[in-house]
């Protein structure tokens, strides 16, 4: 039970980060990255970790991903254009990958022993109140500091993303019988009943045009 | 049934080297951006992993830091993708070739 659902897990997420690495188009990759990180979160909660599971679904697919999508969406970004950079990166990134995956699975799973002890099914070891209790005692200065991290990327993504708008037009002060008159043309405009009145401030507007 | 560490390692182990190979292969910025965020994922459950493993609970502590440096980083680093689109009118990681705006 415990393995059949690593396995389909494992699978999905292994063929949502490959889409993610061959669809053209960005919004695509954002989706399959998202389809990873749900099934990390059901990956976390077999691991007996409910609060990161949580966490990743809120925080990840939730939050970081809408940012991510609302940036593609915003910049209209199309599909990406081949260059002859990516033709040669792809020649030297598939055996790169092959390579650094075969050095992190020796390496990782090599020197761990098969016989130790395994976590049995829904073993909670790590509950909010344990984890909220680490935080706020052993891991509490790292915490403010990581508050102080928020903060400064909050000022610094506003400050990046800013529009830096070119100085207005210079507009002209109007007076205020003539503000009336505007008024009245757009309150009188489309009634039958108000063209008279509006040819009469019409009229007004043009002598005084003359005037000045 | 249990499933061994060394499964979860592997595949952590997987989808970092995918991670590598999209920041590498891939033209768009957005999704090298992307392909930074599969890493920290994998890195995560090989955290997560490891906790479950030692019943310790820093495991998680830091997977919670991880994702929190993780939502600095795209909320500064989408800023920072919006100002380059506004003046070099692309998102083509081989154009942007200047760090001055």
């Amino acid at each position: 039970m415990h393995l059949g659902l690593f396995i389909a897990f494992a699978v999905i997420c292994v063929a949502g980060a490959i889409s993610l690495v061959a669809q053209r188009h960005p919004i695509n990759s954002a989706l399959s990255l998202i389809v990873v990180m749900g099934s990390l979160a059901v990956l976390y909660l077999l691991l007996g970790a409910e609060f990161v599971a949580a966490i990743q679904l809120i925080v990840y697919a939730g939050a970081i991903m809408v940012l991510f999508v609302f940036v593609i969406m915003l910049l209209n970004a199309g599909a990406e254009e081949r260059t002859r950079g990516s033709r040669v990166a792809m020649a030297l990134g598939v055996p790169g990958l092959i390579v650094v995956a075969g050095v992190l699975m020796y390496t990782l799973a090599g020197h761990t022993a098969a016989g130790q002890d395994q976590l049995a099914i829904g073993a909670t070891y790590g509950p909010p109140v344990a984890i909220g209790r680490s935080l706020f005692r052993e891991f509490l200065l790292p915490f403010e500091v990581t508050s102080i991290l928020i903060l400064i990327a909050i000022m610094g993504a506003v400050l990046l993303a800013r529009y830096h708008a070119a100085p207005a037009p210079e507009t002209r002060a109007i007076d205020p019988d003539e503000a009336g008159d505007l008024l009245q043309l757009a309150g009188t405009h489309g009634s039958a009943a108000g063209a008279r009145e509006r040819r009469r401030a019409e009229h007004r507007m043009r002598e005084r045009e003359v005037t000045r | 049934m249990t499933v061994p560490l060394s499964y979860y390692l592997v595949l952590s182990a997987i989808l970092f080297s995918l991670g590598v190979l999209a920041f590498v292969v891939k033209r768009n910025i957005i999704t090298v951006f992307m392909s930074i965020e599969l890493m920290l994922n994998a890195v995560n459950l090989s955290f997560v992993s490891f906790a479950a493993h030692w019943h310790r609970l820093s495991g998680q502590i830091f997977v919670f830091f991880v994702m929190v440096v993780a939502a600095a980083e795209a909320a500064v680093g989408l800023a920072i993708i919006i100002a380059v689109f506004r003046t070099r009118e692309t998102l083509n990681i081989d154009r942007v070739n200047l760090l001055k705006l």
